[in-house]
């Protein structure tokens, strides 16, 4: 086997140096009764080939563009990844390093690193980001964690235009702890019912996110006045990065964490993962993140360099006292990200978001005009929840048979809005695709 | 000694990203517009992020450069105890990247997603295979996550006979995730000395498993690179006081084929795909961490779940009494089809091999290093190897002096301090993906830096003096954090 190096002369020699006959005398330590007798009931080894056309198979058996127009978001979006990217990204000196520990020898890593976690906080209006974490959702449930440990109060109100998996991944990590998660409703125009807050007191958290699950812009001002107004913290979630391009950051209306998904920057959607969790707070908040941070130092001849740092808050050292267990990260991802925003730069990044928003409002006016339902009145970015002409469930399935993924259906996780789909549109749907995705809706 | 492949080459420096590059340009093909302008109402938008603008080829140097700041396990040997830096098969990386798996969206309805939905589920068959276990899920991102599953299910499992336990067993050996995870599920961790030949003895887990005990946390082979001979014993104590034994599977690497963990008393185990299964580390991931269970506390796993129905596979989250979705789509998919390509190039008796070389590796490393470096334990070990410090106190070097050193030597030093029990702990773990001359050239490099600590400890303590950067300083980065710039 190609991986595996060792020729019969390696072995009887090296089984020499310990002493041994054989190398399943190497298990002595395994009592008898621990062994497993048989033989693994696994397929037999396949040659790089045969293995490059079954799985070729089976990647063939997907419905993706070019084949199909998939008007799909929901917290995975198709963007264009620049050649540069993937190509950097696959240099193997970043693909098969590990966590750097030995900070001399991976300083590659860890200046990408620092310049993605600058990048970060710049693109979310805050001060400081943590190094990554696994995705939208899980860095969502660590920002409530967090905003728990900062407060001391037991209690989160999370908006129900969140993204549904987000609230689960909550649900999940709130389960065990007894701590109380509230869901406020949303109103008539798409956006977060913040009245409501003000019913509720001694909240640790408010959480919010904007552009929300159906692609409308929330008022974090108002949010964060809100939340702050009863002591609590205002934690604000995307899962569109992109959308910061051309929208107030979340930090310049008042955020005090942020939390989301950074898939749009660079990262294939790849079935939906890895992706990018981002978290990102004030300052004064530093030492309560989750995670890994890296920080800027100097050598001894004085020269700069970076490393982990404030590795007190985890779990190598603090244990069960650490602010997260997390320790393997997606350190390559937000390099990948890092890479993206620095290939767009900040005038390409204004550009890409007003395109993506130029683009998502044609085909909203245009099955608009041709009559079908735009459910709210609120501006969006990139989605927008519409009902069709005859009902949307039964066009749904028909577009399916003319290779038209019409976005995804809402009824599952909102009742309410059964009949109803949440439409997606990014730079990379060309006017013609809308155009007969809205002859084939009105057809 | 031969040369050393430690050599200084040209490095050339790189200024961080915003100290580079001009207002106006751009990297990125920017498509024209095909559509009118719709601007957002003015309140809305904000002056975008101040990000540099560069051109492609600045960006293309600039990672280029910093890539050559980094070791990785293609660089050279990565030694790092308990973190299986093996070699990454390059048609893992091909295959991942493949343009039906790459751009495909998690929520397409099941029938647009069938190879991807078959490929997750014969990767939980394979999984099933090797662990002996029965259900499999591979939605957890990393081996941490899959802790957190595992002991989300432990919860689930006491929660549902009625009544919660408060207390977890956790070995002193254990990695730091182990408390930190049992923790996030309120159950506060009871530390458990490991016995005199370094693995758990049963009378202090029967001393200490009592009614308020969930269940132990034990990790096999241990952080010390032994086997805990005594698991079926420990398994039935645990087991007869109500509570479950949850495996950390990150040194599976060395009992692949030898031991399935199912058939030795362990109930839920999790699986580091970027360890065991050779998929890629990155710099810190991503990684992935399937978590295994006996049957019945399938019930419990995370949802969606992928089913087979008639030869059709479809995600189900009809399983009411599951902990829930531990992430917001289906895990790291890219990383699976790695770890799936990886088993379906070894087979069965490939990956029996694969532990069996990789014990002969540290068994070999450790019979060569013997003599100047001291064995934790006086005995042979799995897949990897633990020294103390004792040969060197006294010689005025450290643990860290040593590791420092091996840099300059062209080697990623081995895992250090760690595990805590063991005094200026070096934890080495080749992998059986190196060369028996790889390995030569490593102990002939730390038995070098061994021999100048005591004839020139002036050259270890100022090593390392041919990376990028010489030693950091780490205290004043924790003192003054500068987190961003």
């Amino acid at each position: 086997m190609r991986y595996l190096p060792h020729t019969d002369d390696d072995i009887s020699a090296m089984l020499g140096v310990v002493g041994l006959k054989e190398l399943d005398d190497l298990f002595a330590a395994v009592p008898g009764n621990c062994r497993f007798g048989g033989a693994l009931q696994l397929p037999e080894a396949m040659s790089e080939w045969a293995l490059e056309e079954h799985v070729g198979r089976l990647a063939c058996r997907m419905g993706v563009s070019p084949e199909y127009s998939v008007f799909l978001g929901a917290g995975s979006y198709d963007h264009y990844i620049p050649a540069t990217v993937s190509h950097l990204l696959g240099r193997s000196e970043f693909v098969t390093s590990y966590t750097p520990y030995q900070p001399e020898m991976l300083q590659g890593t860890l200046q990408g690193i620092y310049e993605y976690q600058t990048l970060t906080a710049r693109l979310l209006g805050m001060e400081v980001a943590t190094a990554s974490h696994y995705d939208g959702a899980t860095a969502l449930a660590e920002a409530l964690l967090m905003a728990v440990r900062i407060t001391k109060r037991k209690k989160v109100a999370l908006s129900r235009a969140i993204h549904p998996h987000y609230r689960q991944v909550v649900r999940t990590y709130f389960a065990p702890t007894g701590y109380e998660l509230l869901e406020i409703p949303y109103l008539e125009t798409g956006l977060t019912d913040l009245a409501r807050l003000e019913e509720i007191r001694d909240l640790a958290a408010v959480a919010v996110q904007s552009p929300n699950f159906f692609g409308c812009i929330e008022n974090l001002q108002a949010a964060a006045e809100k939340a702050h107004s009863g002591g609590a913290l205002l934690v604000s979630g995307f899962t569109e990065a992109l959308a910061f391009g051309l929208l107030k950051s979340p930090g310049s209306q008042g955020a005090d964490i942020v939390a989301g998904e950074g898939q749009s920057l660079g990262i294939p959607r790849s079935f939906g993962g890895p992706a990018l969790g981002m978290l990102a707070s004030r300052k004064q908040h530093m030492r309560s993140l989750p995670g890994r941070l890296v920080g800027q130092t100097k050598d001894r001849d004085g020269k700069r360099g970076f490393v982990l740092t404030l590795a007190t808050r985890e779990q190598h050292i603090r244990r069960e006292k650490a602010t997260s267990n997390i320790c393997s990260n997606n350190s390559l991802c937000a390099l990948a990200a890092a890479m993206y925003m620095a290939s767009l730069g900040g005038t390409g990044i204004r550009q890409l978001a007003a395109l993506n928003h130029d683009k998502a409002e044609y085909l909203k006016n245009a099955l608009r005009d041709a009559g079908c339902a735009i459910r709210f009145s609120s501006p969006t970015f990139n989605e927008f929840v519409v009902g069709f002409p005859g009902g949307y469930d039964a066009r749904y399935r028909r577009l399916l048979d003319r290779k038209i993924v019409a976005g995804l259906p809402l009824g599952a996780h909102y009742p309410e809005l059964a009949d109803h789909g949440l439409l997606c549109v990014t730079e990379t749907c060309s006017r013609e695709e809308m155009d007969r995705l809205v002859r084939e809706v009105t057809a | 000694m031969s040369e050393s492949i430690g050599t200084t080459g040209l490095i050339l420096n790189e200024p961080l990203l915003w100290e580079r590059g001009k207002k106006g340009r751009c990297g990125f093909s920017m498509p024209a517009g095909d559509v009118p302008p719709s601007p957002l109402p003015a309140g809305l938008t904000g002056d975008g992020p101040d990000f540099p603008d560069l051109s492609e080829i600045e960006v293309v140097r600039h990672y280029t450069r910093l890539s050559t700041w980094n070791f990785g396990v293609d660089t050279g040997l990565y030694p790092l105890g308990s973190c299986t830096m093996k070699y990454n098969p390059k048609i893992n990386e091909k295959l991942a990247s493949l343009r039906g798996f790459a751009v495909a969206h998690p929520l397409l309805p099941s029938e647009f997603s069938q190879g991807a939905l078959r490929l997750m589920f014969d990767l939980e068959r394979f999984l099933v295979a090797i662990t002996g276990l029965d259900a499999v899920t591979l939605q957890p991102a990393a081996g941490a996550q899959g802790e957190l599953t595992g002991m989300l299910i432990v919860h689930a499992y006491h929660r549902n006979r009625g009544r919660q336990r408060t207390k977890i067993l956790i070995p002193d050996t254990a990695h730091g995730t182990n408390p930190a995870s049992a923790a996030l599920c309120g159950y506060a961790p009871v530390p458990m000395p490991s016995g005199p030949d370094g693995i758990l003895l049963p009378k202090v887990v029967a001393g200490l498993m009592d009614g308020e005990t969930a269940g132990i946390m034990i990790t096999n082979p241990n952080t010390l690179g032994l086997f805990e001979a005594n698991i079926l014993e420990i398994a039935r104590i645990v087991h007869d006081r109500g509570g479950l034994v949850y495996g950390d599977g990150a040194n599976m690497n060395a009992v692949l084929g030898v031991v399935r963990p199912g058939e030795i008393g362990v109930d839920i185990l999790h699986l580091n795909l970027h360890k065991t299964f050779s998929t890629p580390h990155g710099g810190g991931g991503p990684g992935a961490g399937p978590v295994a269970v006996r049957k019945d506390l399938a019930r419990f796993l995370p949802v969606p779940r992928v089913i087979e129905r008639n030869g059709t596979y479809e995600l189900s989250e009809d399983f009411p009494e599951s902990v829930g979705r531990v992430m917001a789509f289906h895990g790291h998919f890219g990383v699976l089809v790695r770890a799936y390509a990886y088993i379906l190039s070894m087979g069965p008796d490939g990956l029996k091999q694969v532990s069996r070389l990789a014990v002969l590796n540290a068994n070999y490393l450790r019979e060569k290093l013997k003599d100047v470096l001291h064995p934790a334990f006086d005995r042979p070990c799995m897949h990897e190897c633990v020294f103390s410090d004792r040969n060197q106190q006294g010689t005025g070097i450290t643990t860290l002096e040593m590791a420092k050193r091996l840099m300059d030597y062209g080697y990623h030093p081995p895992t250090i301090y760690f595990p805590l029990v063991v005094h200026g702990a070096i934890m080495i773990e080749p992998t059986e993906t190196e060369t028996k001359e790889d390995l030569d050239g490593f102990i002939e490099a730390f038995r070098s830096v061994v021999r100048e600590a005591s004839e020139n400890l002036g050259v270890v303590r100022e090593a390392p003096v041919r990376c990028k950067v010489k030693r950091l300083d780490e205290t004043a980065a924790a003192r003054n954090p500068c987190l961003a710039g």
